[in-house]
């Protein structure tokens, strides 16, 4: 017997959460496709498991629509709800061997009993465990473990998958090997999956689509290049990777858009939008030029981290200082700490946020 | 300079290594340990089961001991009752102990703090102190059937075996409340949660994931009250009740006299029942460390309460509370009252019963000090040597140090008792001019063994927080190995080693079942002796109420000390850091 799919849209609209008087997730709106690897990625504290959590029927009840398919979740008593969850404990009941803890929720579904016992092999089989199935759970390394709780939660078909910090408790090593088995299952099953993060490594490798999160609001959903490249405020932006983040205003001229820095420094960048804000400038967008190239921005290098495909460099540049990655290679020379350097940048790198936009998530 | 003896003459030094070896002050404290420990623990009660086995009139071996004992109506009898009070007590002891442990561990109940300060005082009582004023208050003409009486109704709370049960559940509950409390304490969120996520609710969640993880611990605490109970024979012995096992053994050698060998059957089948009980939970236990709270665990889950559950939950805690408390205030009442007899209530107060004890009872009170201040001090000493040796020498054997320190849980007092009267009877003392079995000095080694498992427990904890890199600095700085004990561990160990202290001084202090069959005269004997003998006769027991009182606040007080020794400790600790 194998495990039926089926691919479920999950939508929720307008969902407020406080516990007591601490607001902990304002007008949460997201719609999630049916089959999608869908990722919240946030600090710690931004809500982002609160939401898996209410989604579960965990915690205090929200306000708000959760619809799975057409059938709304509020009220709706966590076992009634046939929303899969994986804990990040992994929560195995160490008193039931591996069988039983994924035989435990057909039990509860009243299934017969040659349909638990099909299922649960079915269920072992697809994550490779089926010699280990009269272990106790004490006896599995953390990925084991990791397998069962993942086996547990799929063989009662749910409508939806959750996974609460899948791979945090995973050694580095083991963490990238399991972040493609867990793709590649729920790629085979269709399962509509929401993976709950604070690693953007993780998220970026392995999500459809992903929302990042902070301070119990959305800041921004898309693909995660999108997010990557156009970030729409400066959480999202210094989130996702490293950016180096210069204050000034956007005018327009004769040959096109360009800012001009506080310190006086002006830098030719393509934007729309004018007026005062903020431009975001990826460290490997930056380009390191000899000193007597024919740009605005000079500095001198500070700091330097060789890390092997790339060097980093931390240049004092006007007021500020900015972190520049050249990529390396064999016959580049490294430049030294103390020289001063100039600073090119292209038109279309940059990304001007206004100044209105970072108010505007608050 | 050393390197130029270091060469000569290596042979020769082999020869009287092997001929006259050095022992370090660590393999002599070992010895001399171990000697005493068999000496004062192994041979008396290794003595008392031979003795079950042998014929008295031909010095062979026999089961006949047991034929006889089997074939006894009475003792068949005695044998069900222990058993039967036990397994009710236990019983009745998760009754009070089940609810309290689960509003408090598993719902956001204000009332928590009460119960836990309030859970846990029947321990520090005696529970044969408790046994008369639980008579005078649920007793035939006892507060509660005389208000009933009104009514018609008249319920046995204290009729024979009942009492006992009673008496017993209310005093060892908290042990199944502290065991039970810990583990549904330890059960992770989201061991709930998942199970939840499966479809398990109300009490199928709980019958499959709740109870099986705490289950360790209640049988932890379980078998603690029914061992405890099966050996107790102060509260049984003040309450009349003489047809249960440690009462008859006591009876027979009292009265019989110590060559009856029925007491060492009766002696024989304690013992038994103490170390099976002690392996079969032990067997339940092993490999079921169930401990779930861990990383990345949503920690505990605590539901909140609807006003109508608080007050279901308050009312069920506060009838508990009182039910348990009950003997602390029936002591009172009697220790502070006139006359107290065929009334719900004392006739009127005083203080004279304090003056009375304190005129009568200065001997016990002094004989106590002396005994349990001697035995907790040695005790200390010998917990700290015993957790040095084991922890931090490698001698070879030395785990048994621990093991035959430990050993003494396995053993009733009543038991310690007998053997040490059958061993040590033709032991004449020099100079002392008796035997060493009616010598105040053995009543006083028998509560050092009795108490040792405790402060060991204790010391040892003591010395595994101290690193032992705090050693091997003040070695390389030059300090020798004793040296280092004296100015590093025990300094570092002396919070713990208190704590020992106190604990085995407060509960030896209030000891009745070994030490009643070791007291020879009036004049030798302590507080807990002192209250039994008050308790004999009906005017005696507002002294022997008020004697009680004052072993509560010997025992409270004590705990209270260990517990702030503990804490300051713990606090200094890591304050350090």
């Amino acid at each position: 017997m194998t495990l039926s799919q089926k691919s479920t849209a999950i939508s929720i609209q307008d969902v407020h959460l406080s516990f007591g008087s601490t607001k902990v997730l304002t007008g949460v709106n997201l719609e999630i496709k049916a089959g999608e690897f869908f990722a919240f990625l946030g600090p710690s504290g931004s809500g982002k498991s609160t939401l898996l959590r209410a989604i579960a029927g965990f915690g205090p009840r929200p306000r708000g629509k959760i619809l799975v398919g057409d059938r709304d979740l509020a009220g709706l008593p966590p076992w009634e709800r046939n929303v899969g969850m994986v804990f990040q404990s992994y929560a195995l009941w160490p008193h039931m061997t591996v069988r039983k803890n994924v035989a435990f929720g057909l039990v509860e579904k009243k299934a017969p009993q040659k349909e638990i016992n099909e299922k649960v092999e079915a269920a072992l089989s697809l994550v490779g465990l089926l010699d280990y199935a009269e272990r106790m759970p004490s006896q599995l390394s953390g990925g084991q473990q990791q397998r069962v709780a993942l086996a547990r939660t799929i063989v009662v078909e749910p409508d939806v998958l959750l996974l609460d910090e899948p791979l945090s408790n995973l050694d580095a090593s083991l963490r990238v090997q399991m972040r493609r088995e867990l793709l590649a299952l729920q790629r085979k099953l269709g399962l509509t999956t929401i993976f709950v993060t604070h690693d953007q490594e993780e998220a970026n490798t392995t999500a459809d689509r992903m929302a990042v999160l902070d301070q119990g609001v959305v800041q921004q959903v898309g693909t995660p290049q999108m997010l990557y490249d156009h970030p729409e405020n400066l959480f999202v932006a210094n989130f996702l990777g490293t950016a180096n983040i210069l204050e000034g205003n956007m005018v327009k001229g004769p040959e096109g858009s360009s800012i001009i820095l506080k310190t006086g420094e002006q830098i030719a960048i393509d934007s729309s939008i004018l007026g005062q804000g903020n431009l975001v400038l990826r460290p490997q967008n930056i380009m390191v030029r000899p000193e007597n190239a024919n740009t605005a921005l000079r500095g001198k290098i500070s700091h330097r981290e060789f890390l092997g495909g790339q060097v980093r460099y931390l240049i004092d540049v006007a007021d500020t200082q900015m972190v520049v990655d050249q990529s390396h290679s064999i016959d580049q020379p490294v430049m030294e700490i103390g020289a001063e350097v100039a600073l090119d940048i292209n038109r279309n790198s940059g990304v001007f946020l206004p100044q209105k936009e970072v108010t505007d998530a608050a | 300079m050393t390197h130029q003896s270091a060469g000569a003459a290596p042979a020769r030094r082999r020869l009287t290594d092997v001929l006259f070896p050095k022992l370090s002050g660590t393999v002599l404290a070992a010895i001399f340990i171990a000697t005493l420990l068999f000496g004062f623990l192994i041979l008396p009660v290794a003595k008392v089961i031979y003795v079950a086995f042998v014929d008295p009139q031909t010095g062979g071996l026999t089961l006949q001991n047991f034929g006889d004992f089997f074939s006894s109506a009475l003792f068949r009898e005695s044998f069900f009752n222990s058993f039967y009070v036990s397994a009710m007590s236990v019983v009745l002891a998760s009754v009070f102990a089940l609810p309290l442990a689960y509003i408090t561990s598993r719902f956001e109940f204000s009332g928590s703090m009460l119960i836990q300060s309030l859970g846990f005082i029947p321990l520090i009582m005696p529970p044969f102190v408790g046994a008369i004023a639980m008579q005078l208050l649920f007793g035939r003409n006892g507060t509660f059937n005389l208000l009933l009486a009104n009514m018609g109704i008249n319920i046995p709370f204290m009729e024979g075996l009942n009492g006992v049960i009673l008496v017993q559940s209310v005093h060892y509950f908290p042990f199944i409340l502290i065991n039970l409390s810990a583990s549904l304490r330890n059960i992770d969120r989201s061991m709930e949660e998942s199970a939840q996520n499966l479809g398990a609710h109300g009490l199928r969640l709980f019958r499959r994931v709740v109870f099986p993880l705490a289950a360790p611990g209640y049988l932890a605490g379980a078998s603690l009250v029914f061992i405890k109970v099966f050996d107790d024979l102060g509260t049984p012995l003040l309450l009349n009740v003489n047809n249960m096992l440690a009462p008859q053994a006591y009876l027979r050698i009292s009265s019989i006299g110590i060559s009856d060998p029925m007491g060492y059957v009766i002696s024989f089948i304690l013992v038994a029942f103490s170390v099976f009980s002690l392996w079969a939970s032990f067997l339940l236990m092993r490999g079921k460390d169930y401990a779930t709270t861990q990383k990345g665990g949503g920690g505990l889950s605590r539901r909140k309460l609807s006003t109508k559950e608080n007050i279901a939950a308050y009312s069920i805690v506060v009838l508990i509370l009182l039910l348990v408390l009950s003997p602390h205030i029936a002591l009172a009442l009697l220790a502070f009252g006139t006359i107290w007899s065929y009334s719900p209530l004392p006739d009127g107060y005083t203080l004279e019963n304090f003056s009375t004890m304190f005129s009568q009872s200065g001997v016990y009170i002094k004989n106590t000090l002396v005994y349990a201040g001697l035995a907790a001090l040695i005790d200390v000493i010998l917990a700290t040597a015993i957790a040095y040796i084991v922890l931090r020498t490698k001698i070879i054997g030395r785990q048994w140090l621990d093991y035959m320190a430990t050993a003494a849980l396995a053993v009733p007092g009543v038991v310690l008792g007998i053997g040490y009267l059958r061993t040590f009877n033709d032991l004449e003392v020099p100079l002392v001019g008796k035997p060493l079995a009616s010598w105040w000095v053995i009543i006083m080694v028998a509560l050092t063994i009795r108490r040792l498992p405790y402060a060991l427990r204790a010391c040892t904890a003591a010395l595994q927080q101290v690193s032992i890199s705090l050693e091997e600095a003040a070695e390389s700085l030059g300090a020798t190995r004793s040296s280092t004990i004296r100015r590093i561990v025990v300094p570092l160990m002396s919070g713990g080693i208190l704590a020992g202290f106190v604990t085995s001084f407060a509960t030896a202090a209030v000891e009745l079942s070994a030490t009643i069959m070791l007291v020879s005269t009036d004049q030798d004997a302590p507080l807990a002796y002192g209250i039994y003998l008050f308790m004999q006769s009906p005017s005696g027991r507002g002294a022997g109420a008020a004697l009680g009182i004052f072993a509560v606040i010997i025992v409270a007080a004590g705990t209270l000390l260990a517990q702030y020794i503990i804490d300051r400790d713990r606090k200094k600790r890591t304050g350090e850091r």
